[in-house]
C-alpha cells in the first residue's frame, strides 16, 4: 500500500518537475527542477527494486553532472528575451523532433510489452538469489566485459581529447613549482654580510637575501605583474623563482 | 502482543519514528557539544581556558548560544531569491540528518540496514553540495556567490578520491552493506592493510565538510563568511548544525570504513566488556578530535594547492592504490566471496 503511495508521489512530482525544466523562466530554477526530477527517478528505481541504478542515478546525474550544469548557467550571463525570441520559427522542427522520439519510445515499449520474444526476459530480469547489485556487476563484468571495456575506450578517447582541446600552456603566467621551493635551502638563498665593527648592525652579522638574479628577470617579473595586475606567486617561501628582493 | 502491534503497517510507521528519534536526539546533543568540545580544545591548543562562565566548566555554553541564535531576527536580503534562500539551510541540514538512517551503531543497530548502504551514503553527501550552492546564489552577494563556486569545485573534486578509497575498502568487503563492512574488519582493521587510503580519506573527508585547513568557501579574511554570509538567526544555525552533523556523519564513515565500526580493539577480553556502541561513539571522538586539531595546528591552503592535491596527488594516489589492492587480492587469493 505504501509503495503504491510512493510510486504515485514520485510519479507525479517527477512529470511536473520535468514540465517545469522546460517551462520554467528561469534557467537556474529549470537546473534545480531538474536535479527534482532526477531524484524522484531514484525514487521509483527504489521502488522497483532496482537500488544500485536507483543509487548511482544519484551520485552520477545529481552529484555531479547536475552541479556542472548548475555552475555552468549560473556563471553564464543568459538573456532570457532572446533565447524567447525564435519560439515560433523553430516550433515545427521541434515538435517533429518530439514526435520522432515519442513514437520510437512507444515502439520500443511496444515491442517490450507485446514481443512474444522478450516474454521471457521480462519475467526474469535478475537471476533469483542474487540481488541487484551482484546481478549487474555478473552482466558487466562477465557476461558483457569485452562491450564494457570498448566503452571506457571511447570515453577515455573522448576525455584525452577534451583535455587536449582546452589545455593551453600560458607563458606570462607564473606558477609554483613545489619541488623547487622545497628543494631550496638557506645556504642558497641568504648570505652573510661581514660588517664592519661599530656599524650600527649588530656584529653577530645578519643575514639577508643573495643578490644573484640577472636584472632583467626583475624587469620581466615586474612586466608581467602589471599585465596581471595581481601578485600571482604565493606568500613567505612561495619564491623559488622569484628574484631575491634587493634590500 | 506488542510485537503483534509492531507488525502491521502503522505500528511499523511508529517504530520508526522512534527510532529515528532515539538516533536524532542524542545525534544533536552530540552536535551541541561539539561546538563546545572545539571551542575547549582549540583554546587548549592555544592556551586558552575557553568557555567557562555559563553552567559548570561553561558545560551550558551551547545551549545559551542556541538561545542567541533563535531569539535573532532572521534577516532575508533584498533581491534574493526567497524560497531558495529559506530553501538552502533546511536542505543542508536535512541532508545531514537524513543519512544517519544507514549507519549501524552496533549489530543490527542501524534504522534501515539496506544493501547498498555506503552507495547511499556517498549519494546524500554529494547532493551536500547543493545546500551551498543554493545559498550562494539565492542571496544575491558577490561573497556568498564566490563561496559557493569555490565550495561546489572542491567538494566534487574531493569526492572523485574519496569513491576510489570507498572502492578499495569494498573490494576487501565484497559487499555494499555497511554491516558487513564492519564484520569484515573481525581479523584486520582496514586502517592497517590500508593505511594510505585511510589518510587520503581522512583528508579528503576534511575537504568535503569544508573543515580548516580547506574551509576557502567560508576564508573569512577574503570572502568574509562565503557562502553564509547573509544568514542570520536560525537559517544560519541550520548551517552550523548541519556542517557540525556532517563532521560527525563523516568521522562515523571513517570509523566504519577503516576503524572497525563497534569492533573491540584486539577482540580480547578487557575490551570486549565494553558495549559496541561505547567503542562506536569513542572512535568517532577520536576521529572528531582529529578534525579539531587540524584546525588548530595547519593554515588555510591556497586553492590551486588544494585542487592540485586533490587532482594531482589524491588522485592518482588512490587509484594506484586501487589497482594494487585488486591485485593483492586476486594474487593472494584473498577475494571475498560475494554474498550470494
Amino acid at each position: 500500500m505504501i509503495a503504491t503511495i510512493a510510486f504515485y508521489v514520485f510519479a507525479v512530482v517527477l512529470l511536473v518537475a520535468a514540465a517545469m525544466v522546460v517551462s520554467s523562466r528561469n534557467p537556474v530554477h529549470s537546473v534545480l527542477f531538474l536535479i527534482l526530477a532526477f531524484f524522484n527517478a531514484a525514487g521509483l528505481f527504489l521502488i522497483a527494486g532496482a537500488e544500485f541504478l536507483a543509487m548511482i542515478l544519484m551520485i552520477v546525474y545529481v552529484g555531479a553532472v547536475a552541479v556542472l550544469f548548475l555552475f555552468v548557467v549560473m556563471m553564464l550571463d543568459v538573456n532570457f528575451a532572446e533565447l524567447r525570441s525564435g519560439f515560433q520559427r523553430y516550433l515545427p522542427i521541434g515538435a517533429t523532433i518530439g514526435a520522432v522520439l515519442f513514437i520510437e519510445l512507444v515502439l520500443v515499449v511496444g515491442g517490450w510489452s507485446i514481443g512474444p520474444l522478450s516474454e521471457g526476459a521480462r519475467f526474469a530480469p535478475t537471476p533469483a538469489n542474487v540481488h541487484n547489485t551482484a546481478a549487474l556487476g555478473r552482466l558487466i563484468y562477465t557476461d558483457y566485459v569485452f562491450l564494457f571495456q570498448a566503452a571506457g575506450l571511447v570515453l577515455l578517447v573522448a576525455m584525452i581529447g577534451a583535455i587536449v582541446l582546452t589545455l593551453r600552456e600560458r607563458k606570462s603566467s607564473r606558477h609554483q613549482i613545489i619541488r623547487l621551493q622545497n628543494s631550496r635551502t638557506v645556504a642558497e638563498t641568504l648570505e652573510m654580510v661581514p660588517v664592519s665593527l661599530g656599524a650600527n648592525i649588530n656584529t653577530l652579522g645578519i643575514y639577508r637575501p643573495k643578490v644573484t638574479e640577472p636584472e632583467e628577470v626583475l624587469a620581466d617579473e615586474s612586466d608581467s605583474e602589471a599585465l596581471l595586475g595581481h601578485h600571482g606567486g604565493g606568500s613567505g617561501g612561495a619564491g623559488a623563482h622569484h628574484a631575491p628582493e634587493v634590500r | 502482543m506488542s510485537n503483534f502491534f509492531f507488525e502491521t503497517t502503522g505500528g511499523r510507521v511508529i517504530l520508526t519514528f522512534a527510532e529515528a528519534l532515539a538516533l536524532l536526539v542524542p545525534l544533536l546533543i552530540m552536535v551541541a557539544y561539539l561546538t563546545y568540545a572545539e571551542r575547549k580544545v582549540l583554546a587548549a591548543i592555544q592556551l586558552r581556558r575557553g568557555p567557562n562562565v555559563v553552567g559548570p566548566f561553561g558545560l551550558l555554553q551551547p545551549f545559551a548560544d542556541a538561545i542567541k541564535m533563535l531569539m535573532k531576527e532572521t534577516v532575508i536580503p533584498s533581491g534574493s531569491n526567497r524560497l531558495l534562500f529559506l530553501l538552502a539551510p533546511m536542505l543542508t541540514f536535512g541532508l545531514a540528518m537524513v543519512a544517519w538512517a544507514v549507519i549501524p551503531v552496533n549489530e543490527g543497530w542501524a534504522i534501515a540496514d539496506i544493501n547498498v548502504g555506503i552507495l547511499y551514503l556517498f549519494a546524500i553527501s554529494s547532493l551536500g553540495v547543493y545546500g551551498v550552492i543554493i545559498a550562494g546564489w539565492a542571496s544575491n552577494s558577490k561573497y556568498a556567490f564566490l563561496g559557493a563556486l569555490r565550495s561546489a569545485a572542491q567538494m566534487v573534486s574531493y569526492e572523485v578520491s574519496m569513491g576510489f578509497v570507498i572502492v578499495s575498502v569494498l573490494l576487501c568487503v565484497g559487499s555494499l552493506n555497511l554491516t558487513d563492512i564492519v564484520l569484515a574488519q573481525q581479523t584486520i582493521w582496514f586502517c592497517i592493510p590500508l593505511f594510505p587510503m585511510f589518510i587520503v580519506f581522512f583528508i579528503s573527508t576534511l575537504a568535503e565538510t569544508n573543515r580548516s585547513p580547506f574551509d576557502l568557501p567560508e576564508g573569512e579574511s577574503e570572502i568574509v563568511a562565503g557562502f553564509f554570509v547573509e544568514y542570520s538567526s536560525l537559517s544560519f544555525g541550520l548551517f552550523f548544525l548541519g556542517e557540525y552533523a556532517n563532521m560527525i556523519l563523516m568521522s562515523g564513515l571513517t570509523t566504519i570504513l577503516f576503524l572497525g565500526g563497534w569492533l573491540a580493539p584486539f577482540g580480547v577480553v578487557p575490551f570486549t566488556w565494553i558495549p559496541g556502541p561505547i567503542w562506536f561513539i569513542l572512535k568517532v571522538c577520536l576521529c572528531l578530535f582529529v578534525f579539531i586539531w587540524v584546525r588548530g595546528t595547519f593554515p588555510r591552503y591556497r586553492y590551486d594547492q588544494l585542487m592540485r592535491l586533490g587532482w594531482k596527488v589524491f588522485l592518482p594516489l588512490s587509484l594506484a592504490w586501487l589497482v594494487i589492492t585488486a591485485g593483492a587480492l586476486m594474487l593472494f587469493g584473498w577475494l571475498p566471496h560475494a554474498p550470494a
